[in-house]
């Protein structure tokens, strides 16, 4: 396992929407599905959990929101302890978890609406006009008035995050919300997202969805069989070592190009035609492109490589496809 | 989902406080949920054809070979439309309420949990002790609704048909149909209160599981186990403890001098059911994981 290059590390608890703390959850089958977590989720960060099926992302969810106790460790919301602070920070938390809950014999609407008359911090007079307003957030203001058995998966995710999004929020806690979305609700939820995190809001949002967390995460962790492996923003997490460096040139200077890299300090220098690749190490990119100008080389590209999201989630949860546990 | 034509996000004002009539809310909302459920309003409807069967069978068959015997005060009916009340009633405690009363409060946790409610309430969030507080008093109420639509089904039925008038009590006393209309007013009220044992039997139940159907059916064993045992002479020691021990004392108020006594020791031993249940239902739901 890599050491955890986390760069909120020792900052103060005040800073972090979440933070937990060896939290460890053995469940009463004896199976341990969390195990010492030290999750860190900056205020105004949007955090991407990754982790494979039964990695312990629900369950450390859960854990922090005080649906499960924790067997030990703790857990702090917008800097208060759970559970015990509960009545006090979850109504400023949004949260969808393992999937939307809802009457299946109520309208999305009515639904909405019974969440709502249940909080006990929320104004009556103004209910009408936020749960209209949160439907209509979610493209869900046609269907409102179905019964929620008949709304498709889709539909029914979308039902889940307008009830995450029925007040203005400090920190969301979404688990896989784009779980059953068509493109445009997956890029809908993406802008929802950027455009909440602009705002001020926290988001802690798990996800199989590599790519989009790539597109909107300030802030990553993966999680693999009930351990946190790494956490941090993603471009610290690719280790420098296996960043690769592109560059083009011309027929004549390949040589000579050639042996700059390698007395750069970069290694694993390969050519191919007039394109040479090379592990950048800890040499800064701009350094080569003055190296060529300055020994005269001709430079007619030079990109570089971090290894993808995807990439990185492989080499530490591993190529197996079965499910842990 | 046009971006164009939602309000901005608003940031949130300052720390939450607790609205005025919070528990209110939350209990009109609950009462709603349990009170307008088709299935639950099916129950009542159900509930409320039995005296209109025993009294359509007992205005065709009588006068005839058949028409006597039957369960106790059917053959007071036809005299007197008042005595379809309680001969409703009596025919249903067995097992009639029992199973509706076992599908109301075992569904109340198990199936908020089955369907992922009970997760996103206790995310709003609803403390634990006042959910379960406003589901126990929804059981509570509908418990009330239950003997109500069978006892104004029965009024109705057996004015029809029967007619009422004044009331000859077991003795054979007769008082005027004012007093025969409070005795059966006290008779509702027994009944009615007679199932809140079982209601917490069955919110305990429902706490214990994600499965409605299992609290449901561990519920109506629970009456039905508890008749059984009644029966068995061998217990005698141990009857007056018994849920359904005290059921059928409900004639008490039929006697010519109500012994309160009597009555008292069957709403005590309900007493009893409850606090003891329902603080099972409170250490075991304030304390359990929702992974539901
Ligand atoms: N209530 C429970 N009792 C026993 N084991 C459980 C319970 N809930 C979860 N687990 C186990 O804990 C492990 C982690 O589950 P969890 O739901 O947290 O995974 P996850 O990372 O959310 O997976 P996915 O990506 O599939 O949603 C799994 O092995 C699961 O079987
Ligand atoms: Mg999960």
């Amino acid at each position: 396992m890599r050491s955890v290059p986390s760069t909120t590390s020792g900052a103060p608890g005040h800073d972090l929407a979440v933070r937990t703390r060896g939290l460890t959850k053995r469940f009463r089958s004896g199976q341990v599905a969390v195990d010492g977590v030290d999750l860190e989720v900056p205020r105004g960060a949007v955090y991407g959990f990754l982790g494979p099926n039964g990695s312990g992302k629900t369950t450390t969810l859960r854990m922090v929101l005080g649906l499960v106790a924790p067997t030990s460790g703790t857990a702090t919301l917008l800097g208060e302890p759970m559970p015990g602070a509960g009545p006090r920070v979850l109504p400023r938390v949004g949260a969808l978890v393992e999937g939307p809950g809802f009457h299946p014999y109520l309208s999305g609407r009515a639904n909405l609406e019974r969440l709502d008359a249940v909080d006990a911090t929320a104004d009556p007079r103004t209910r009408e006009r936020r749960t209209a307003a949160a439907l209509d957030r979610v493209g869900l203001a046609p269907a409102a008035r179905k019964p929620f058995r008949q709304y498709s998966l889709g539909m029914k995710q979308r039902l889940g995050l307008a009830a995450a999004l029925l007040r203005p929020r400090d920190l969301l806690v979404l688990d896989e919300p784009t779980n059953g979305l068509d493109p445009q609700g997956t890029r809908e939820v993406r802008h929802l997202l950027r455009e909440l995190a602009d705002a001020g809001t926290t988001v802690l949002v798990s996800s199989h969805l590599l790519g989009e967390v790539e597109q909107v995460c300030s802030h990553v962790g993966v999680m693999s069989r009930g351990r946190l492996l790494v956490q941090g923003p993603p471009h610290e997490l690719a280790a420098d070592a296996e960043t690769t460096v592109v560059v083009t040139t011309t027929v004549a200077c390949v040589d000579g190009a050639g042996r700059l890299l390698a007395d750069l300090g970069l290694t694993d220098v390969r050519v191919e035609g007039t394109v040479l690749t090379a592990r950048l190490g800890l040499v800064a990119p701009e350094k080569i492109s003055a190296a060529m100008v300055g020994a005269g080389l001709d430079l007619v590209g030079l990109e570089v490589r971090r290894p993808s999201l995807e990439s990185l989630f492989v080499e530490l949860t591993g190529e197996g496809f079965d499910v842990a546990r | 989902m046009s971006r164009a034509d939602v309000a901005p996000v608003e940031a949130p004002a300052g720390p939450p406080t607790r609205a005025h009539g919070a528990f209110g809310r939350l209990l009109a909302s609950e009462l709603r949920l349990v009170l307008g459920r088709r299935r639950n309003l099916v129950l009542l409807a159900g509930l409320a054809l039995v005296p209109v069967l025993i009294g359509t069978v007992v205005l065709v068959t009588q006068d005839t070979a058949v028409g006597a015997g039957g369960p106790p005060f059917l053959d007071r009916v036809t005299g007197n439309g008042l005595f379809l009340v309680l001969t409703a009633l009596v025919a249903c405690l067995p097992l009639l309420l029992p199973l509706v009363m076992g599908i109301v409060a075992g569904d109340a946790v198990a199936g908020e949990a089955q369907a992922g409610t009970l997760r996103y309430l206790l995310l709003v969030p609803v403390p634990r002790t006042r959910l379960l507080v406003a589901k126990a008093l929804a059981v509570l109420v509908f418990a009330a609704c239950t003997v109500l639509a069978i006892a104004l089904s029965g009024l109705v039925t057996g004015a029809a048909y029967f007619g009422v008038g004044d009331v000859t009590l077991l003795s054979g006393d007769t008082v005027p149909m004012a007093e025969g209309l409070l005795r059966t007013a006290g008779i509702v009220a027994y009944v009615g209160l007679s199932l809140t044992g079982l209601g917490a039997v069955g919110l305990f139940f429902s706490t214990l599981t994600e499965v409605p159907v299992a609290a449901m059916a561990a519920t109506v064993v629970v009456a039905v186990v508890s008749g059984v045992l009644d029966a068995l002479p061998q217990l005698s020691a141990v009857h007056g403890a018994l849920l359904t021990h005290h059921w059928l004392d409900v004639g008490e108020l039929l006697r010519t001098q109500v012994d309160l006594g009597v009555l008292g020791q069957g709403l005590a031993v309900q007493a009893a059911w409850a606090a003891v249940f329902g603080a099972l239902a409170w250490s075991r739901f304030t304390t359990a994981d929702v992974s539901s």
